[in-house]
């Protein structure tokens, strides 16, 4: 295995090296904050380094193994969260200059803590779009993230910070959040892998909400069996989430090395096969060439999903931020904030009708998987744009590219399915992304997808120049 | 089906219906904003006029705690 304190060291090489005392969490921990100091400056992943914080968590893990205790599945694993999670000690940003200003957190986010039991280390917290209303990765306040596999490049958004924390290998984990594709996107532009699971199944409590309709929290790392590992240290039911659903721990590591074979695999036609550039369809290809997969299903209506969720978006966020519109509209981002003031003139018959049809349209969508098992789409329409691009152009015309990155994610997390992001390279230029769609509450195939993908080659991370 | 949609209204029109809604919610606008608050403004309503002619039974109903 490779060095467990080097830079594509693997969360489950790194726990079971700690476990077995080859090596000290922190060893481990000290490694990756020296990669953090010589990265960072450049690629701009982390706002906050708590390499104090991080030091002590190691050493309370190293302790747990000298006493002769199990040192957690996650034993030693540094990993760091984008800054819309709540961390005991500091203000919880969420990419924001106003809420920098707000009383330090008083313990951590859910999900942290759930990581931290399974003896992960945190390291800090990453940048990411303002108050997540982003596919960039840019930022107005902290300065854009930056792509590890080109840093004139955009490493997407909205958790743009943890894309290029793991693509860079300054951690092997990271959480982020996605609304309308903010785990999916980075994923594709970064080369990772990235799991968005069904909307209700990981506690959001202790995060910064952006659209309640569609929040929702994931792992993003360098391999399936590490996204695996963690997801199932964050599965659990918390009463402090009033979203989440009431499903006990359902855990999947152990699932996902069943492979791909008698799945019933199909490829989005329709809307997924246009709005894009050619190496994206290339990308999907590749994954269909790889598992053998034939059909094709038709996406019922998902453009009117996409401009239904797009609508929703703007409403839910308006409303959320409707106070410090108010007050302070001068200090946030001003690519934020003029979508979120159109998003306070929007009737309210247009909300509700878009909440009606995504009725209407989860119905006609789970019939689809009583004829296949696996969806398979691009996860953008394009690799990753230069930093500060303001266009794109798709089926030959020029459009905004901000919401336009989200055009084959947003139709999935309208819904709330579970989808893993892989990352695909069709040739030696940046890494592409495709989504891996499987019913809700089976991420289990998602996961076991990905991983036949991974095995085959058609799938896979690269090492960041 | 639903009867068309009138045409979407002309800038002058929308923009009276943001500066409605602006002082409505209290939310002083700087004029120099004014334009791109319009454009995104524009793309929402081009956006709901893709889904609000689709025909829906009255019993689709918004679930009040969505279930995936």
């Amino acid at each position: 295995m490779s060095d467990p304190t080097g830079p594509d060291a693997t969360a489950a090489g790194i726990a079971a090296a700690v476990a077995a005392g080859e090596v000290t969490a922190q060893a481990v921990t000290e490694a990756a904050l020296a990669r953090v100091a010589a990265r960072n400056g450049l690629l701009n992943a982390f706002t906050d380094v708590l390499a104090a914080r991080a030091l002590a968590t190691a050493g309370r893990v190293d302790a747990r193994r000298a006493a002769g205790e199990r040192p957690g599945p996650l034993a030693g694993v540094p990993f760091a969260v984008k800054n819309l999670f709540d961390i005991e000690g500091l203000p919880t940003r969420a990419g924001s200059l106003i809420n920098r200003e707000r009383a330090p957190a008083a313990r951590d986010a859910a999900l942290v803590r759930r990581l931290e039991a399974a003896g992960a280390v945190l390291l800090g917290g990453l940048n990411m779009g303002e108050y997540a209303y982003d596919f960039t990765g840019e930022n107005a306040h902290d300065g854009p993230s930056r792509n590890p596999h080109d840093p004139s490049r955009m490493t997407g958004g909205s958790s743009g910070g943890s894309g290029g924390a793991v693509a860079a290998g300054m951690v092997p984990l990271a959480l982020g959040s996605d609304t309308n594709g903010s785990i999916r996107v980075p994923a594709a532009f970064c080369g990772l892998f990235g799991l968005k699971p069904t909307y209700g199944r990981l506690s959001r409590a202790g995060s910064f909400p952006f659209v309640s309709s569609f929040d929702h929290l994931g792992p993003l790392g360098r391999s399936v069996d590490d996204l695996a590992l963690a997801y199932d240290a964050l599965q659990g039911e918390d009463p402090d989430d009033p979203a989440q659903a009431p499903r006990g721990a359902e855990p999947l590591r152990g699932l996902v090395e069943a492979g791909a074979e008698g799945l019933r695999i199909a490829v989005a036609g329709g809307h997924f096969a246009r709005n894009g550039d050619p190496e994206c369809f290339a990308a999907v290809a590749r994954a269909v060439g790889a598992l053998g997969a034939a059909a094709t299903v038709e996406i019922p209506e998902a453009p009117r999903a996409r401009a239904a969720a797009f609508v929703i978006t703007a409403a839910e966020g308006a409303a959320l931020h409707l106070d410090r519109l108010r007050e302070r509209p001068a200090d946030f981002d001003p690519a934020t904030r003029d979508r979120l003031i159109a998003g306070t003139a929007i009737p309210a018959v247009w909300v509700m009708r878009a909440q009606r049809f995504r009725r209407w349209y989860r119905e006609r969508v789970l019939a689809l998987f009583e004829e296949v098992d696996v969806i398979l789409a691009p996860a953008t329409p394009c690799r990753a744009p230069a930093l500060g691009q303001a266009t794109i152009v798709m089926d030959g015309a020029t459009l905004p590219l901000r919401p336009n990155i989200g055009v084959f994610t947003q139709p999935i997390s309208f819904i709330g399915l579970p989808v893993c992001a892989v990352p695909v390279w069709v040739d030696e230029g940046l890494p592409l992304g495709v989504q891996v769609i499987a019913p809700p509450w089976r991420e289990d195939l998602a996961l076991r997808v990905a991983r036949a993908l991974e095995r085959a080659g058609a799938a896979g991370c690269r090492a960041a120049p | 089906m639903p009867a068309d949609l009138p045409p979407l209204p002309d800038d002058a029109t929308l923009l009276a219906l943001l500066d409605a809604a602006a002082l409505a919610n209290g939310i002083p606008v700087d004029p120099a904003w004014r334009p791109e608050v319009l454009a995104n403004f524009r793309a929402v309503a081009n956006a709901a006029r893709a889904f609000l002619p689709f025909p829906l039974e009255d019993e689709s109903e918004p679930a009040p705690v969505f279930r995936a």
